[in-house]
């Protein structure tokens, strides 16, 4: 409950900054010229330190988890994909797992039914989930590249009032508010909910609003914000005259977001790549892998021992295996 | 400092700034000049006062929102009237009163339209002026 409510008035108080900057003329020149590039650089070299900190991270073995027979002998049927043994298995797990949300899938739900656990599936998460992870990006890829013909005009198909209602605005809120909810309703998950968790998703979800509200509700300056865009995208940012109260707090959030980004759980997006249990393909059988932080041992094998001691052993009639 | 699997992780990095750095490199030499808009047609020269349904900078804002209410107005409702904030009327027409002035769609909507990525449905419907003639 702490957790809520402090993620909520952090949130808030980001909401004012954010109105406060808007009316200072000093505070937009910096949200519109210094603090973009600020946060690009830091989501940039925060998450190549991220990826690079993993990358140092020996991973000696082989974690198997998988929920299909490993390949072994021809005349025992394997399952590639959830076994896989071969780097091709492996990129079609991670296909799975990726575009999918395969993981996901299988979770299972337990309820006690008459003094007897049972359990059930549980699709809830994965399809918000994956509602979610697709309608966000088919949202960034209107946004940031508007040359993939169609992907707009079949976003608003329906034509749904003026301007037109794009159906993945729809399901990102969707999906978002089921998000965000099942830490609010669910005791459990109430419980293991932490501020960061919380905080991640309403930045989205004030992002996401805002956003919306500058498109239905209270028009943003187009030009404006066009003039913005492609003087960052041009390094010659633009200082406006005046900033949108609403598109001050939308650039407050995503700045804010791309510059925690590498820091929070949302490094998932780069961490997915390298998780062990999903990109390790199952050939401990096949190959041997050596432990890389395995200290030089020195052994002393029973034949450099028997060289050693041969006389002796004979002397006192021991067993030899060379003469 | 050791990389594991450092050619597969240096590939995956390579890939992530190229994407993550898309829109600086996207388009780079194409310049791009602001709008420039010719309100110079015969129409509103022949304008005593040159002034649209509303203020210049109220339309700049708001015209969408009044092009929606128009065609709700008058498709829906039958409206086909519309009284301006400084009490004149105008008839609730996009071919009729906006483009009766506004006939370089070309050298008006478009620039900002097209600059700015904004598509606007009328001409889903209605007939583009110039096409006719």
């Amino acid at each position: 409950m702490m957790n809520l409510i402090a993620s909520l008035i952090t949130v808030l108080i980001m909401i004012l900054l954010a109105l406060g900057i808007a009316f200072s003329a000093t505070l937009s020149s910096l949200l519109t010229v210094v603090i973009p590039y600020a946060a690009l650089a830091v989501f940039l070299a925060g998450f190549l330190y991220r990826v690079l900190l993993w990358a140092k991270s020996p991973v000696p073995f082989r974690i198997t988890t998988t929920c299909g027979q490993q390949t072994s002998l021809p005349w025992i049927r394997s399952n590639p994909l959830d076994s896989p043994s071969n780097v091709w298995g492996v990129i079609g797990r991670m296909a799975l797992e990726i575009l999918l949300f395969r993981s996901l899938f299988r979770n299972t739900d337990v309820a006690i039914v008459g003094q007897r656990p049972v359990y059930g599936s549980a699709k809830w998460l994965w399809f918000f989930g994956l509602l979610f992870h697709w309608s966000l990006l088919i949202v960034v890829l209107r946004q940031i590249a508007p040359w993939i013909n169609g992907l707009s005009a079949a976003d608003g198909f329906f034509e749904i009032g003026i301007p037109t209602f794009y159906l993945s605005d729809a399901a990102l809120l969707t999906g978002l508010s089921f998000l965000f909810l099942r830490r609010v309703v669910v005791p459990q998950l109430k419980y293991i909910s932490l501020f960061a968790d919380y905080v991640a998703l309403l930045l989205i979800l004030g992002i996401v609003s805002t956003g919306l509200l500058m498109r239905h509700f209270s028009p943003a300056d187009l030009l404006q914000v066009k003039n913005l865009a492609l003087g960052w995208a041009t390094f010659s940012p633009v200082v406006p005259a005046r900033i949108g109260l609403v598109l001050s707090v939308h650039l407050c959030f995503v700045f804010t977001l791309l510059a925690w980004f590498p820091f929070s759980k949302l490094m998932h997006m780069g961490g997915v790549f390298l998780s062990p249990t999903r990109n390790l393909a199952n050939d401990n059988r096949m190959k041997r892998h050596l432990n890389p932080w395995n200290a030089p041992v020195k052994v002393h094998t029973y034949e450099e021992y028997e060289d050693e001691f041969r006389d002796k052993m004979k002397l006192a009639g021991l067993p030899v295996e060379k003469e | 400092m050791k990389l594991y699997n450092g050619g597969k992780i240096i590939a995956g990095i390579v890939v992530f700034l190229i994407v993550a750095t898309f829109p600086f490199w996207y388009g780079r030499g194409k310049a791009v000049s602001p709008p420039d808009l010719k309100l110079d047609t015969p129409a509103i020269q022949r304008l005593k006062e040159k002034r649209c349904v509303e203020t210049a900078p109220f339309m700049r804002s708001n015209h969408m929102k009044l092009l929606g209410a128009w065609r709700e107005g008058a498709v829906r409702e039958g409206i086909r009237s519309y009284t301006a904030a400084d009490g004149q009327v105008f008839q609730v027409s996009l071919t009729g009163t906006c483009l009766e002035c506004h006939s370089n769609k070309k050298q008006f909507c478009d620039r900002c339209h097209d600059y700015s990525g904004a598509k606007p449905a009328c001409w889903s419907c209605h007939i583009i002026p110039e096409e006719v003639r």
